[in-house]
């Protein structure tokens, strides 16, 4: 058959076009990975009162399983009226992302939108909640 | 043995990975996993070259419905029976991408007496294909971590895996289903007397493999979940060719990427190149123009024939009695 | 070889379809070569006058095959040959998923249950050689990577399925990358060929084509001498006289068909039914004795065999002068003509694109082969209004029509024929939708396989096409099967007093002569087999 080599470059090169495809999108970028900030007014004020930074539960756990946690905390909050959590070391916070989540984080940019941008992970909770302005020390 | 083979394989890869990586981050997140990309490209490249080395001295589509006839008014089925390019091109992306030749499938029952009945049996086909674009979407979506600024067509798609934002991380539907074809293709393989009767190791590692590989990532999403941002570092360090190895990324991860590279490296020496064998079968690549436009064999060469003058030779005479034409009196 | 095999009756047979395989793997299952369903051996003579190596006479259910010294290493160097010659061959021999989709869609597995006539199965015996030979895999993990040694019992179990295949591509329609058992079967027979193991069926009727010109051996005056009978039986019929010519130069058309049509009921009924048809347009056309076989036995040995034989038709087409070429009513003759023969010996540049001279139509599918099917050139004249005809002479009959595997999976020529026997009978039901058309079974003995000492296999392989045939039968009365294939004549015929007697088989252009009203015809009485035409069984 004469266009043999036709089909079979064309395989190759199909081949090629997809699995090269990460490679050669990334050609010359770096790899930066996030980083957060966490030097908003409130958190730099809880240090300053605490002599330490830490959020509800260790930042270990928070970075994994803070999509569970918002989770269980809007269904304690919306389906069960439960307003109150106590963590791991017990004490007690009021559950509100708007109020007590975002009073400190109150840097949406620098601290929400820098890794979920980096891993292009859409989250849906501010299609109802109001993204608080951005402050900023 | 033939299962049992395969399946202690896989543990033992899982194994392997899981306590050589606590000795070795590099090796495992590093090195095998740039070998296992080399082989599986220069692998499939060179296989699809191998292939292409033959030939193909004939044209022998398999025709599966109406030829292009030699009036309008006798229909043409042009995409089962192309006889264009173009035609070839349907039929080839409908057997890609819709397993068109396994939506035929049916199965043959013979009843007490002498009834024999060929129902329509879809299974193997929705299997197949549940398996096969579970497994391409999950491919797609895994780019979020091969690309620096994800383009938005990844994210749709990634999107729409998780769109019945069901728990936190959102559930991928595509998660589901690969696990579940992939177990049905197994449990097939091993239930059906005559699929089992046929059936390799070669068969049941590839089933098992992908079956590791979908586990693992299922439990590093949902259950005992990795620092993901540190894995997009390693990825991406990768695929910038300037590796790093974060802190923090459990063993876990690390047996999901050996398993892939098993995958990878395994796939140009298995049955799995009918990814790229499937475009180069003759039966199926191939327009039925048989008799409109000329085939050249590479290879055709002139053979012994048993003329006409020497058949003449054997029989004038007979011929001559019967009334037949000579050309030599 | 005289010993006599006994067929089972069709109860028994059907009750001896297991589906359960062996407990035993098949490569540990020993292949035990069961008289009934195997052909006798190649006579040497045959195999030496067409130049094949290593002829011999010899006995399959011999325990010694009288193989040469070095079998292995030729059959080893004629598979690598083979493989570096094409690309269907080593695809097919890698990319095998056993999804399984084959195996039930083989006539031969429906009917007899072995696993090793799944498509699958068949290929597996040879794909183990392949990869212990010519895979790394296979050289070093073995039996793990589904690789066996060629022993002689593995040659022999090669030889045995390679010759329960007809070759149908039923297998390659349902498998999702197209793998052709047709292709491997041919592969192996060619490379079993290089070991002289043929069988005296095929190489029989290669002999006789390659110095006689037709499979049958018949020599220049049996065939004047048998038409003239079929002239004879048309003037008692019709009272019209046909006038057929033979070996004549300048003529318009050549027509090729099989030999078996000149030979046997009921393929010499549809003989007269174009000596009939071609009388009644006064078409200018020929038959050659040289070129006096359309199907191609060749074709079940090997490649350069099957060019051998085809070479006549063209070489006779130029010698004759003739402008274009017609094609018999046959199955592997199609696929040969249709996807091999320019390939082989064209191109036929000194004949010219078929153009039909009742009514003008230019064939330009043909453009290339210069060669068109009869029911294609029938089905024009039909549309065109050419052919006076009456239906009603075959209202005695009610019709089903067989799918040649051949013509339909390797060409596609599906409504051309169903075309040309509506317009020539009234009665016609088809099979159900998952046994025809592209779906056709195969009639369980093409290929080379319709010899009478392997009668069980065949009527295992014709069980699924007669199943389906005796559903019609049932449900409508169906007592004609019409077909397009001189093979399937003669082996439908058997298959049907077998499976389903009252059953009988008929070639498309019987019917149509049947329905011709041809010109200073006299009033019929009889159709072409001499039978009373409906309402005229007082006379």
């Amino acid at each position: 058959m004469n266009n043999a080599w036709k089909i079979v470059i064309g395989v190759v090169i199909g081949f090629v076009a997809v699995f090269g495809f990460p490679f050669y999108y990334n050609l010359g970028k770096a790899n930066v990975a996030p980083k957060l900030k966490y030097d908003t007014p409130a958190i730099l004020e809880y240090e300053k009162e605490h002599g330490k930074k830490e959020c509800v539960e260790p930042k270990e756990f928070m970075a994994k399983e803070h999509m569970q946690l918002l989770n269980t905390w809007r269904d304690e909050v919306v389906r069960y009226g439960q307003r109150i959590y106590v963590n791991s070391r017990g004490e007690s916070f009021h559950i509100s992302l708007q109020n007590t989540c975002l009073n400190c984080h109150s840097n949406k940019k620098e601290f929400c939108d820098k890794c979920h941008n980096y891993l292009a992970v859409n989250p849906y909770c501010f299609s109802c909640h109001i993204v608080p302005k951005e402050k900023q020390s | 043995m033939k299962i049992l083979i395969p399946f202690f394989a896989v543990i033992a890869l899982v194994v392997i990975a899981l306590v050589g990586a606590q000795a070795s981050h590099a090796l495992f997140g590093i090195w095998i996993p740039y070998a296992a990309v080399l082989i599986f490209v220069f692998g499939f490249i060179f296989k699809v070259l191998k292939w292409g080395r033959s030939p193909v001295p004939f044209r022998i589509p398999t025709t599966a419905g109406q030829m292009k006839s030699f009036a309008p008014w006798i229909k043409q089925n042009k995409l089962d029976n192309p006889s264009s390019s173009l035609g070839v091109l349907g039929r080839m992306l409908l057997e890609v991408l819709a397993f068109r030749s396994l939506f035929r499938n049916t199965k043959t029952q013979l009843y007490p007496g002498t009834k024999l009945t060929y129902g329509s049996e879809k299974f193997l086909w929705l299997g197949g294909l549940a398996f096969h674009w579970s497994f391409l979407i999950i491919f797609v979506r895994h780019f979020r971590f091969f690309m620096q600024d994800v383009p938005y067509p990844i994210q749709i798609v990634e999107h729409l895996d998780s769109f019945l934002q069901i728990g936190a991380p959102l559930l991928y539907i595509t998660d589901v289903v690969l696990l579940g074809a992939v177990t049905f293709l197994f449990l097939r393989r091993v239930m059906m007397p005559q699929i089992k009767y046929i059936s390799l190791p070669a068969d049941y590692f590839p089933l098992l493999l992908i079956f590791g590989i979908g586990a693992t990532g299922v439990l590093m999403r949902y259950f005992a979940k990795v620092p993901v941002v540190s894995v997009k570092e390693l990825v991406m360090g990768l695929l910038t060719f300037s590796p790093v190895i974060p802190q923090g990324i459990s063993s876990l991860f690390y047996a999901h990427l050996f398993l892939v590279s098993t995958l990878l490296a395994y796939f140009p020496l298995s049955k799995l190149m009918h990814m790229g064998g499937v475009f180069l079968s003759p039966t199926r690549n191939m327009a039925n123009n048989n008799r409109e436009v000329r085939h050249i064999n590479p290879w055709n060469y002139p053979v012994h024939v048993h003329t006409y003058e020497e058949y003449e030779d054997d029989f004038r005479e007979k011929m001559k009695k019967a009334g037949l034409p000579v050309e030599k009196e | 070889m005289a010993t006599k095999v006994t067929t089972p009756k069709p109860d028994q047979l059907v009750t001896s379809i297991d589906f359960t395989p062996p407990k035993t793997g098949w490569m540990d299952t020993p292949t035990i070569i069961k008289p009934g369903t195997f052909c006798w051996g190649a006579k040497g003579k045959n195999l030496a006058t067409v130049e094949f190596p290593n002829a011999r006479d010899w006995n399959p259910s011999d325990q010694d095959w009288k193989l040469p010294e070095n079998w292995q290493e030729i059959f080893l160097k004629g598979m690598e040959d083979l493989l570096g010659k094409y690309r269907s061959f080593k695809v097919f021999m890698d990319i095998c998923v056993r999804c399984g989709a084959c195996a039930d869609k083989c006539h031969f597995f429906i009917g007899s249950g072995d696993p090793k006539n799944m498509p699958v199965g068949r290929a597996e015996l040879l794909r183990s050689v392949y990869r212990k030979y010519f895979t790394a895999s296979g050289k070093m993990l073995g039996k793990v990577a589904g690789a066996r040694e060629l022993t002689v019992d593995v040659l022999k179990e090669l030889w045995y399925y390679a010759y329960q295949c007809t070759e149908c591509r039923r297998c390659s329609l349902y498998c999702p990358y197209g793998i052709d058992t047709a292709e491997i079967t041919i592969m192996c027979r060619e490379m079993l060929n290089l070991l002289g193991l043929n069988t005296d069926w095929i190489s029989g009727p290669v002999a006789n084509c390659y110095m006689k010109g037709n499979h049958l051996g018949l020599e220049p005056h049996a065939i004047m001498n048998s038409i003239e009978g079929m002239i004879d039986d048309i003037e008692t019929v019709t009272g019209v006289r046909v006038n057929p010519s033979f070996n004549r130069k300048g003529a318009e058309i050549l027509f090729v068909t099989p030999s078996g049509d000149l030979f046997a009921d009921p393929g010499t009924f549809t003989c007269m039914g174009y000596l009939a048809l071609f009388h009644e347009l006064g078409l200018d056309y020929t038959w050659s004795t040289y070129a006096s076989e359309g199907g191609n036995f060749g074709f079940f040995t090997s490649n350069e065999m099957a060019k051998r034989l085809n070479s006549k038709i063209y070489a006779e087409a130029k010698r004759l002068g003739v402008k274009y070429i017609i094609g018999g009513e046959c199955g592997h003759m199609w696929r040969v003509l249709h996807q091999y023969m320019d390939t082989w010996n064209g191109p036929a540049d000194f004949l010219e694109v078929p153009v039909s001279p009742i009514t003008g139509t230019r064939f330009d599918t043909a453009k290339v082969l210069k060669m068109i099917h009869i029911t294609e050139f029938t089905a024009d004249l039909i549309k065109h209004g050419k052919l006076k005809l009456d239906p009603s002479r075959n209202d005695d009959l009610v019709v089903t029509y067989h799918d040649s595997c051949n013509t339909s999976r390797g060409m596609g020529l599906l409504d051309e024929p169903r075309y040309v026997i509506k317009s020539v009978c009234n009665n016609f039901y088809e099979m159900p939708e998952n046994t025809i058309r592209e779906q056709t079974f195969c009639c369980g003995s093409g290929t080379g396989l319709n010899a009478s000492e392997n009668m069980e296999l065949r009527m295992r392989g014709g069980f699924p096409r007669a199943n389906a045939v005796k559903h019609v039968k049932e449900k409508h009365g169906v007592n004609m099967l019409a077909n397009i294939c001189a093979i399937d004549r003669a082996t439908l015929s058997a298959s049907m007093d077998y499976w389903v007697p009252g059953v009988r088989v008929t070639g498309v252009h019987e019917m149509v002569a049947n329905a011709l009203i041809m010109k200073g015809e006299k009033e019929r009485e009889t159709n072409l087999r001499g039978e009373p035409l409906p309402g005229k069984e007082g006379n």
